[in-house]
């Protein structure tokens, strides 16, 4: 009986040691490993539960941002200068507004992860970082549908995705990373500040007019592009758009690679700050 | 010979305390707090040691393995704060512990359910969160599912289960965990007294197949029947540890168990639901007084007070435990005039009974008071050792025993009518 059920356990018996820990925490990935199907289930949970008892289902991935296109053609679609000429606006907007859209419910999925997910914080342990990386993860599919839409839309507008559209795989990672840097920054202060649930929507309000989701970064002034580019989804949103409809040039490579930097930072203090405070989530939240 | 399974060293706990007010702070709050603080300081305002309050103080203990140990004391004690503490769900203050092999908690029946997924979809997820392998969920699918007795509902979302089935799907996933090291808090408290009785078989089972358990709970039969050794807590501190009968029989006969009356002042915190709620219970001499201590000779009045919405008719029982935690017997309203007399109304019930005196033995009893409806049965309100007190033998003659002051056998001491004939000496042949 005893030993079937240690045959049952794949790792090995391990010994947990309890103590205080104090000051700055490692991130223990080999932790993080074996907890790495309860991480599939969350997204599952996610994924499950997201569209129940909804009309549109999952056209809801679509509607949202191909409403926004809309909207964008409509009152920002006639200024001269705001897209390059050549692109027809929908699909410049669109272009922008699917990476976009991937990035901002990302951002506020993880924010929300861990004071919407209390109870189990206070009833069973496993790695707290699995909540904001989750968040991120259900949203994966959402943004293939959406994608398949602008590839549709492309080829209606007679644009033919060339070998360039491969980027879209590490632009993608890209754009995860910046929203998991903002989000574990975020989930973490919200189980302590409740303010973050206030400030969130309102920061990717403005985060999206800081990005060249409906216009150009042609637009903005030469002067201003090293500030502007401090923005890490200016780079990733002006590389999506590169990489799908085509373009003069190469890639954005100054860009990218301010938006890289700028991310790393964002998340590695991010996580630093998430092991710090972890320890206090239950007895705070 | 072999390393224990828990080792437990100088382990504490403290949690802050006196911000009741905005237990979430607020980013301003922290903000100004910084130019306040000094300030506070300065006029002497800051009162650190207020608030704070511990709620382990320099716990020590070790569990060998395969060892069924319980975990009690009053509520308030640091129970759960042990059990969250080794289920690595908030860290300690100071102190160390060390586990030896997989860990699994319960700290509440239904971990991890959300009301959208399917029966069979929260299996899954709730033995996820619970530590179980997505192939180990799948191979005993089956027997979580027959264990719970939920077959036809299994494509129905959780949120359409009574609280009664969700609570035995609940359970039924977590009966099949199969940690080394298992901590489980209160949770055979819920669902009704069949599946409480499965669940208490399934965990002596579990004991029994060489698993460490510690078993956080206010029942002390429960206790009695499964742990070999216990530990008594009482604010923070460890009391006594050691076999479970001496443990028990130490927190029963100190002050921090149960008293002989029990007032619910706020009605949101008394056990009930919409139809029923417990108000006041309490048991004393038919003579009148405080029945904490009550002479063997005399009548005893157990008082029940529940508020009624009315609409059903709701019955009120009572089970008697001595010290052993053997239930001496159990009895019901139901059968009474009384009873079947009350209206239809929603107010005030009170139901008394007269248990008579020189029939209990001696010694330490607890009351499980539990109120019901029927055609369905439906357990309202329940509270387990809701109250005690403690049955005294005076040996002046006037009891069972007479002057014998020895040793006096028996779980109950009635004063039965005896028959007692002379006879002439000559008469006998």
């Amino acid at each position: 009986m005893i030993a079937q059920r240690r045959g049952a356990t794949s790792e090995p018996v391990a010994s947990i040691v309890i103590e205080p820990s104090s000051g700055w925490a490692a991130l223990n990935l080999r932790e993080l490993w074996a907890y790495r199907e309860l991480l599939y289930f969350f997204v599952w949970r996610d994924l499950k539960v997201r569209y129940k008892q909804t009309v549109f289902g999952v056209l809801w991935a679509v509607i949202q941002p191909f409403m926004l296109m809309v909207v964008f053609s409509l009152f920002l679609g006639r200024l001269s200068g705001i897209a390059p000429a050549g692109v027809p606006y929908p699909l410049f907007a669109f272009a922008g507004l699917v990476p976009w859209t991937l990035f901002a419910k990302s951002l506020s999925g993880s924010s929300d992860s861990l004071v919407g997910a209390s109870n189990l914080i206070q009833k069973v342990f496993f790695p707290r970082l699995l909540l904001p990386v989750s968040a991120l993860g259900s949203q994966l599919l959402d943004f293939v549908i959406a994608m398949a839409v602008l590839v549709l839309l492309m080829l209606y507008f007679g644009t033919v995705p060339s070998l360039a559209f491969l980027w879209v795989l590490p632009l993608t990672v890209l754009a995860l990373a910046v929203a998991l840097g903002a989000g574990v920054w975020l989930s973490a202060a919200n189980v302590r500040y409740r303010d973050v649930r206030y400030l969130v929507p309102f920061l990717v309000q403005i985060w999206l007019f800081a990005s060249p989701v409906a216009y150009s970064a042609d637009i903005v002034p030469p002067a201003w592009l090293g500030l502007y580019y401090l923005n890490p989804m200016a780079g990733v949103i002006e590389a999506y758009r590169w990489a799908m409809l085509g373009g003069a040039g190469g890639p954005p490579v100054g860009a990218l690679l301010a938006s890289t930097i700028v991310t790393a930072a964002v998340l590695l203090t991010g996580l630093a700050y998430f092991r710090r405070v972890e320890r206090t989530f239950a007895d705070v939240i | 010979m072999s390393e224990p399974a828990i080792r437990v060293e100088g382990l504490s706990k403290r949690y802050q305390i006196g911000r009741q007010r905005d237990p979430h702070g607020r980013l301003t709050e922290s903000l100004f707090g910084a130019f306040r603080r000094p300030i506070d300081m300065a006029r002497g305002r800051l009162r650190r040691t207020d608030d704070w309050i511990w709620a382990l103080r320099d716990v020590s203990f070790e569990v060998g393995v395969g060892d069924v140990v319980g975990v009690i004391g009053r509520n308030g004690s640091g129970k759960t704060t042990l059990l969250k503490v080794l289920s690595r769900i908030t860290e300690p203050t100071t102190g160390k512990a060390f586990l030896n092999g997989r860990v699994g908690s319960l700290l509440e029946v239904g971990t991890g359910f959300h009301p959208e997924l399917t029966g069979r979809e929260n299996v899954f997820m709730s033995g996820a969160v619970l530590g179980m392998r997505r192939n180990e969920i799948t191979r005993k699918f089956d027997e979580i599912v027959e264990f719970a007795g939920i077959g036809q509902f299994l494509d129905t979302p959780v949120k359409r289960y009574s609280t009664g089935m969700q609570v035995r799907l609940g359970f039924a996933v977590a009966a099949h965990l199969e940690p080394d090291i298992l901590f489980i808090d209160e949770v055979l408290a819920v669902g009704d007294a069949d599946f409480q009785k499965k669940c208490l078989g399934k965990m002596s089972e579990l004991g029994h197949g060489g698993r460490t358990i510690l078993f956080v709970s206010h029942s002390m039969p429960a206790v009695l029947r499964l742990c070999e050794q216990a530990i008594l807590l009482d604010h923070g501190h460890v009391v006594t540890a050691g076999p479970t009968p001496g443990v028990v029989r130490a927190y029963l006969e100190s002050d921090l168990g149960p008293t002989s009356e029990r007032r619910w002042d706020d009605s949101s915190m008394a056990p009930g639901d919409d139809e029923v709620r417990l108000r006041h219970i309490r048991v004393a001499p038919a003579s009148g007084g405080r029945g904490d201590e009550i002479d063997i000779t005399e009548p005893i009045d157990v008082e029940i007070e529940y508020w009624s919405a009315g609409n059903l008719r709701p019955a009120v029982n009572f089970h008697v435990y001595n010290g052993e935690g053997i239930c001496l017997f159990a009895v019901s309203d139901f059968s009474s005039k009384g009873w079947q007399n009350l209206p239809l109304r929603a107010g005030v019930i009170r139901s008394r009974c007269r248990i008579p005196g020189s029939f209990l033995a001696e010694g330490r009893m607890t009351i499980n008071v539990a109120v019901d409806t029927f055609n369905p049965y439906v357990g309202r309100a329940g509270e387990v050792d809701a109250i005690a007190f403690q049955v005294v033998d005076r040996t002046e003659g006037e009891g069972v025993r007479g002057v014998y002051t020895g040793e006096w056998p028996g779980v109950i001491r009635p004063m039965l009518d005896w028959t007692v004939d002379w006879f002439p000496a000559a008469g006998i042949t």
